[in-house]
């Protein structure tokens, strides 16, 4: 029943054992991302998933398992190196720099070794051509945006990255029908120019429709995994693991 | 009421003002390091003071081999910067995400270990730092030193070279994003460890700054530091923990208040002044004075 593994595997994670403190958070949690594939991740609250997203980008070092980047082993790599080997991170309460603004916020990716002063205008010019808004706030601090806004800008700013992977947290959570298919539609882009996103959500629909494989976690395991067309959003093992 | 008016000494006040603004300028060159740590690290740096007083050593020893006050001030502002850094990699980045007592206890052993460095190499008597000119110009009945206001201008001008740094540049932006998350900063690729590092070599080039040129005003011996640290403690407090604006804003205010009160009592009881501002500001606004009313 089980979809087929993507053959080249971009991001693989094996048998993931993280703690906090003494709580036991993953227990084995194993799936990879495919290059250019979306592929959701889905579960109820406190299941795990965001805990995944934060041990693959090195921001919690797992107690056992591994992360792997092409095939090379990442674990223990320190955060900001990894996001220079191109895996960007899109938190769940987005984190923006409330004092820095639109502007710098975007510059904390973008001024990297090695990007050329043209490129950054093209990166710029793509993530304003994709949310205007951000461009005509470019001078305004983060804090003062609207959450959709700061949702777009935590986006961007994972843009610059010029990720091959983006890590998404509940991009939607809280935010009007409207600027959710704007999200719908920045995942499709996106993914048409080759980034892979690993997509945690709590919107069953728009997982369903965006990604090309799902994941479903339940207490800190993967217990459920098909290509997203199988799925329906009433199909009993929606129901069974999410409730929904 | 004319009478009351003739009382005031309006003579000491404007030389007052102006003995606040410059101790004021020299604070707040101490004190912006040290609330630049606190507000990258969550570190208390104890040692910060014995940073302030080896400058001044440093600046001591370049003067008398070269007779440069300029050289000096350069070469004891980069000594001590680097010393920063080894003690920040070697001392206080194991200590990163643990209990903040334990910086405390780290930077409190360094501060005594460089305190008895100095004495041990350098002896108990004070030395003195030569003023790069000793040019005077007439104040009411006071000759008042030009060294002075330069100490001011110095001073303004490295705060203010430091801020147009965090303003506009890369490392800048790196610096107040890392202040601000420390764990998405390092998820946007920028390299945090070595950001507390250079943070910390900043603050402490700025401490032996200010030492060199505090150097002339006051004796240069192994405890000078204690004084200082003491005071920009408490503008750091009053101007608010991790706020640069707050503690210069906070370091000139208390300066002047000391000055002032100076007028009618001795400077010993005028340091009192200090410590009742800062038990007003723990009870009334523990925030700082000097930064936006938090929401």
């Amino acid at each position: 029943m089980s979809p087929d593994a993507p053959v080249e595997p971009l991001v693989a994670v094996e048998d993931l054992h993280t703690y906090y403190g003494k709580s036991h958070i993953l227990h084995g949690v194993s799936l990879c991302v495919g290059k250019g594939e979306v592929v959701g991740l889905l579960g109820r609250n406190g299941v795990g998933k965001s805990t995944t997203l934060k041990t693959i980008m090195g921001l919690i070092h797992p107690d056992r398992g591994k992360v792997l980047l092409d095939g090379t082993p990442i674990t223990g790599l320190p955060a900001h190196k990894l996001a220079r080997r191109g895996i960007g991170y899109v938190p769940e309460d987005r984190r923006i720099f409330r004092l820095l603004t639109v502007m710098e916020n975007l510059r904390t990716g973008l001024d990297r070794h090695g990007v050329t002063d043209a490129r950054k205008r093209e990166l710029l010019d793509k993530v304003f051509a994709f949310f205007p808004v951000l461009a005509e706030r470019r001078n305004q601090a983060g804090g003062t945006l609207s959450g959709g806004e700061q949702q777009m800008l935590a986006i961007a700013r994972a843009i610059m990255l010029e990720p091959r992977i983006i890590l998404l947290d509940e991009p939607t959570e809280g935010l009007m029908p409207r600027m959710v298919s704007q999200i719908r539609e920045i995942i499709a882009v996106l993914n048409r120019e080759g980034v892979a996103i690993l997509l945690v959500e709590q919107n069953v629909p728009l997982t369903l429709e965006a990604s090309q494989r799902v994941y479903i976690m339940e207490k800190g395991a993967v217990r459920h995994h098909a290509a997203a067309a199988e799925l329906k959003v009433g199909d009993a093992v929606i129901h069974q693991y999410l409730g929904v | 009421m004319l009478e009351l008016l003739d009382a005031i000494p309006y003579d000491q006040i404007l030389i007052q003002t102006l003995n606040g603004i410059v101790t004021g300028m020299i604070l707040a060159l101490i004190a912006s390091g040290l609330t630049l740590i606190f507000g990258i690290m969550d570190v208390v740096n104890f040692a910060h003071g014995e940073l302030f007083m080896l400058g001044a050593y440093i600046g001591v020893v370049v003067l008398a081999t070269s007779g440069s006050f300029w050289l000096a001030l350069l070469i004891a502002t980069l000594v001590v910067a680097l010393l920063g850094a080894a003690l920040q990699i070697t001392t206080l980045r194991p200590l990163l995400g643990r209990d903040p007592l334990t910086t405390i206890l780290a930077t409190f052993g360094i501060s005594l270990v460089l305190q008895n460095y100095a004495l041990w190499q350098f002896g108990p008597v004070a030395r003195k730092i030569q003023e790069p000119f000793t040019g005077h110009f007439t104040l009411f009945y006071l000759e008042y030193p030009f060294y002075r206001l330069l100490i001011a201008a110095l001073s303004a001008a490295i705060i203010g070279g430091f801020w147009l740094f965090l303003k506009h540049g890369t490392f800048g932006i790196w610096i107040r994003a890392t202040t601000q998350d420390r764990v998405m900063a390092q998820a946007m690729g920028i390299p945090v460890p070595w950001v507390h590092t250079a943070v910390f070599a900043i603050g402490a080039g700025m401490a032996a700054a200010s030492g060199v040129l505090f150097g002339p005003l006051v004796g240069v011996n192994h405890a000078m530091g204690l004084d200082w640290i003491l005071k920009a403690f408490i503008v750091v407090v009053v101007g608010g923990m991790g706020s640069l604006g707050g503690s210069i804003a906070a370091s000139i205010f208390i300066s002047l208040l000391e000055a002032y009160a100076s007028i009618w009592v001795s400077p010993a009881q005028a340091v009192i002044v200090s410590f009742v501002v800062l038990i007003l500001t723990l009870l009334f606004r523990p925030t700082g004075l000097f930064v936006p009313t938090p929401k």
